[in-house]
């Protein structure tokens, strides 16, 4: 690589201004959460970078998570793999195929030694020897392991990379596993989402490439940046929830009216995401926004924590994490006390099943 | 001297793939074998569920075409349900499934499909200038086309090669002599990967606005889940809980819709001067390629795009039917019900049916349990005499079909449909080949581009009768009516189906107190990519790359070629599998 090869470089050839170079690292820092005077700090960073090797490996997927990173709006797949990372083995956008494919990750891996990144999506099958899925012949633990020894870092992309996801729900035929479960020796980033919001997924790349140390994580190996609040603090269908106006069907006046999904099975008050004010797809919108309610797609093990149409069953008054937020809201509280026990009755008489608090948010 | 080139694995496709070709002294390949080499269960994860819930596992199954899973799930669900939605919910669903094939087919030839016909190396010896010429030439109405325009674009691939980190495009068969483009064709066609990627970011909101993100958009059975708010009798004063329309109510608002409205101009355009240009003017350098790469010869399509709902099979866009032999002349049937119509057959692949390897069984019936008798990992070879792949062989009455957009054109062109008649005549006229070169590589790329078009261009109709009925004040997108489980009958069963982007896509679910008690899914990639069944019949991946000779048995492009002209979603293929033994008696106690 040369010595010119760096970021300001690339983009002044390209044509890029360095103001409009200033403009997108505010921008970065600004969707980072970060102060405003870090910018000029990741201008420096990003002008110095050369770009670092990417090895992205694909195991129990559906490519869903590589999907929404090419619809990422800011930064955009172009962007990131012309100007900030090497892509250097990608299954799905790479050119070659087979053997030259194997070639680009075994040179890279030789290469980058001790510097390159690696993304991982989907599960790792370890039942009956990891049979489940196989690339070139060889386990996805096997390539896995040999990946994680020479990586500075690993970035587990979507819920079954970083929480086992489907592959690992009830009752996980293939035995799969998230990247955390197999690789105890490297800092491990999770992205959860099924998939990650596109601009999250490249804001935390871009975050590393800048800072080149791993962002503030919470306890589940997430980035605080954009996991930090629930979907419910945010949801600008919150203030219909604090006066008790539920949605009771999908096409009620409720639901036109834009009132809250609470009661139609929304995940949002235990689900620790973006969705609601990094919005999806360039702010198009989000779930919730489209009438259906959060899937709760983020959090490990949302898959077998009940129906994704019964009302949580206990006020989220009651939930650990933001207990302290719901105590502050007083009266909003005893309404959504009763709304809660309300909507679990009537859950309860519909699905004639038990949900406790555990199923929701362990 | 025969060989065995193993490429495992196919990349640029969903999922994993792996080939193996035995060529003879020629380098012509004499038999390939397809096996599918990951493998989730979630059909056994389904096992025991709501199946109200059941779309959103089934979407999982694939994101590359998010959402056909999702539809075909609630379309079973209501099948069995006998549960009918309004006609605002159908429309929106037939505006969210084309939006789907637009997109998908778009990023298919750009982003998967078009580095086996463009060498991005060779783009850099392009004149900008003449480069300009040439897409002028192509296409007179795509504005982003002037030699500064194609300069700008080689000096950023320029310089990145010149940086020496080639990332993606590292270890391309960059020189091979199977490139037939010149050097401008290669830029522009580079250009254009490089458009059409910031283009499918944007014509991606249509999925937002009406399910609220993409990939993975949300469904509902018995409707849509987004409801509509603008009303014609309201006029929107007021932010309090009765304001409707505007940013307060739901992303379906006078302002989504028009936005859908644009997304939908937004892909037309880029289908009729962007896609549909360049797929012929890259064909023209391949027409070799309207010689081989058939397949099976047997299509099939299970018919998609209702006017008036599914229940009633003439009101599609898309007809269903078997195509046998090349045979345009006569269609055959289909009956997703039948038992003796469609079956899956393991005989070569890792699973075990009680009654034996060779039967072939129904979905309703659909019996399996995981059984890998193929080598311990790591491996060289596959014993392709044997067990091979996680995809099952699917069969209609005994027979391989290829499903997909070759089929679908097909059988739109023997039904008579005008538009596709007259596409495929002038795509034969513009590239001077005769009918039978659509039983191609080539023919099967280039249908996929016709049917984008067909598809875009019918989406407006659907978006002008949404407006009239809501102008009519009909806003109902959702029927409550079979919501509750309590008003379902205690046992039912249902066949779900859709034309999926990759081909005829079918869920077969049987309910049972309210639960899943079994469910099925036979994919478009399982059709087109299973291994030999008991008679030996190969499927229609294997049967298409006999013949093929390879150049280099080291850069095996011609295999990718036809491969990738089917657009494999293998994570679709081996979605399912029934339980093992053991996990079995763990999902009954449920």
């Amino acid at each position: 690589m040369k010595d010119h090869d760096t970021l300001e470089h690339r983009l002044t050839q390209q044509g890029i201004s360095r103001r409009s170079f200033l403009k997108f690292c505010t921008a970065m820092a600004s969707l980072m959460a970060l102060p405003p005077g870090t910018a000029p700090a990741i201008a420096a960073a990003l002008a110095q970078a050369k770009r670092p090797s990417v090895i992205w490996l694909s195991f129990q997927e559906c490519t869903g998570c590589t999907e929404s990173l090419t619809r990422s709006h800011s930064p955009t797949l172009e962007s990131l793999i012309f100007d900030m990372i090497s892509l250097d083995y990608h299954h799905t956008l790479q050119a070659a195929s087979g053997f030259a494919a194997e070639k680009s990750r075994e040179d890279a891996m030789k290469d980058f030694y001790g510097k390159y990144l690696l993304l991982v999506d989907g599960s790792i099958p370890t039942k009956d020897n990891g049979i489940y899925s196989t690339i070139a012949g060889r386990t996805n633990l096997d390539l896995l392991q040999e990946a994680a020894k020479g990586a500075a870092a690993i970035v587990a992309v979507g819920s079954c990379a970083a929480f086992g996801g489907l592959p690992m729900a009830k009752p996980n035929p293939t035995g799969a596993a998230p990247v955390s479960d197999l690789i105890k020796d490297k800092p491990i980033i999770n992205i959860s989402g099924c998939p990650p919001i596109p601009s999250v997924i490249t804001g935390v790349l871009a975050h590393y490439l800048t800072f080149g140390e791993l962002p503030a994580l919470d306890e589940l190996g997430r980035p605080k940046a954009f996991y930090g609040e629930t979907i419910h603090d945010r949801c600008y269908r919150r203030p219909f929830y604090d006066q008790g106006k539920f949605a009771k069907t999908f096409d009620d006046e409720g639901a036109r009216n834009g009132w809250c999904l609470y009661e139609l099975g929304c995940k949002g008050p235990t689900t620790h995401n973006a969705c609601a004010t990094t919005k999806w797809n360039g702010g198009a919108g989000f779930p919730i926004e489209a009438g259906h309610g959060c899937l709760g797609c983020s959090e490990p093990n949302f898959w077998d924590a009940g129906s994704f149409y019964t009302p949580l069953a206990a006020p989220t008054s009651n939930i650990g994490a933001i207990a302290g937020a719901a105590a502050l809201a007083g009266a909003a509280a005893a309404v959504a006390l009763s709304a809660a026990d309300r909507a679990k009755k009537k859950s309860l008489q519909q699905t004639h099943e038990k949900l406790t608090v555990k199923d929701i948010s362990n | 001297m025969t060989q065995t080139v193993v490429v495992d694995p196919i990349t640029r496709i969903e999922g994993h793939l792996r080939i193996e070709a035995e060529t003879d002294a020629e380098g012509r390949i004499t038999q390939a074998s397809s096996a599918g080499t990951m493998v989730r269960g979630i059909e056994i994860i389904l096992r025991g569920r709501d199946p109200r819930d059941a779309w959103a596992f089934a979407q999982r199954i694939c994101g590359v075409c998010t959402l056909v899973h999702g539809i075909a799930s609630v379309r079973a669900v209501e099948d069995a349900l006998k549960y009918e939605i309004p006609a605002n919910a159908q429309l929106i669903r037939n505006l969210m499934i084309a939006a789907q094939y637009v997109h998908d087919h778009v990023m298919h030839f750009y982003h998967l499909h078009a580095l086996d016909w463009v060498d991005v190396v060779s783009a850099l010896k392009a004149d900008p200038k003449a480069t300009s010429q040439l897409a002028q030439m192509v296409s007179p109405s795509y504005p982003r086309s002037s030699p500064g325009y194609f300069a700008d674009v080689q000096k950023k691939v320029k310089t990145f090669v010149e940086g020496g980190q080639l990332g993606i495009f590292a270890n391309g068969y960059w020189g091979h002599p199977a490139y037939k483009l010149p050097p401008e064709a290669n830029l522009m066609a580079l250009a254009h990967y490089l458009d059409a990627l910031t283009w499918q970011r944007d014509v991606a909101k249509l999925h937002t606005i009406f399910g609220g993100k993409n990939p993975h958009p949300n469904f509902v059975v018995g409707g849509v889940p987004c409801a509509i708010s603008v009303h014609p009798e309201h006029k929107g004063h007021g932010k309090g809980p009765h304001y409707r329309g505007g940013e307060a109510a739901t992303s379906l608002n006078m302002v989504g819709l028009q936005n859908v409205k644009n997304i939908i101009e937004q892909m037309r355009t880029f289908v009729d001067q962007v896609y549909v240009p360049d797929t012929l003017a890259i064909a023209g350098f391949y027409k070799d390629w309207g010689k081989q790469g058939e397949g099976v010869g047997n299509f099939m399509t299970y018919g998609d795009f209702p006017e008036k709902g599914m229940s009633d099979p003439s009101s599609y866009l898309i007809p269903s039917g078997v195509i046998l032999n090349r045979d345009l002349s006569t269609i055959h049937p289909v009956d997703l019900h039948d038992e003796n119509q469609i079956q899956e057959y393991v005989s070569h692949s890792w699973y075990k049916y009680s009654g034996g390897k060779d039967k072939g069984l129904h979905p309703y019936a659909g019996e399996t349990e995981f059984n890998y008798t193929g080598p311990k990992p790591p491996y060289e070879h596959l014993d392709t005499a044997k067990d091979y792949s996680w995809l099952k062989s699917p069969r209609w009455k005994g027979k391989a079909m290829e499903v997909g957009p070759l089929a679908r054109v097909l059988m739109l062109y023997a039904k008579g449909h005008e538009p596709t008649k007259e596409l495929v005549g002038m795509t034969l006229k513009k590239l001077d080949i005769p009918v039978p070169a659509l039983f191609s590589t080539l023919g099967r790329t280039a249908a996929r581009t016709l049917e984008t078009k067909i598809i875009a261009d019918a989406m407006m109709t659907w978006y002008d009768n949404l407006i009239a009925n809501i102008k009519a004040g009909d806003v109902r997108t959702f029927n409550e009516t079979k919501w509750d489980p309590s008003s379902w009958p205690a046992v039912a069963k249902g066949a779900g189906f859709m034309e999926a982007p990759r081909g005829a896509l079918a869920h077969w679910v049987v309910i049972k107190d309210g639960k899943i008690d079994n469910y099925q899914a036979v994919v478009p990639s399982t059709w087109n990519a299973g291994p030999r069944d008991s008679q030996g019949q190969d499927g229609p991946y294997e049967a298409a790359l006999k013949g093929h000779k390879l150049h280099d048995p080291k850069q095996p492009i011609e295999i990718l070629r036809t491969i990738h002209s089917f657009d494999p979603c293998i994570a679709c293929a081996v979605h399912v599998t029934n339980p093992d033994g053991e996990e079995l008696v763990k999902v009954k106690i449920k």
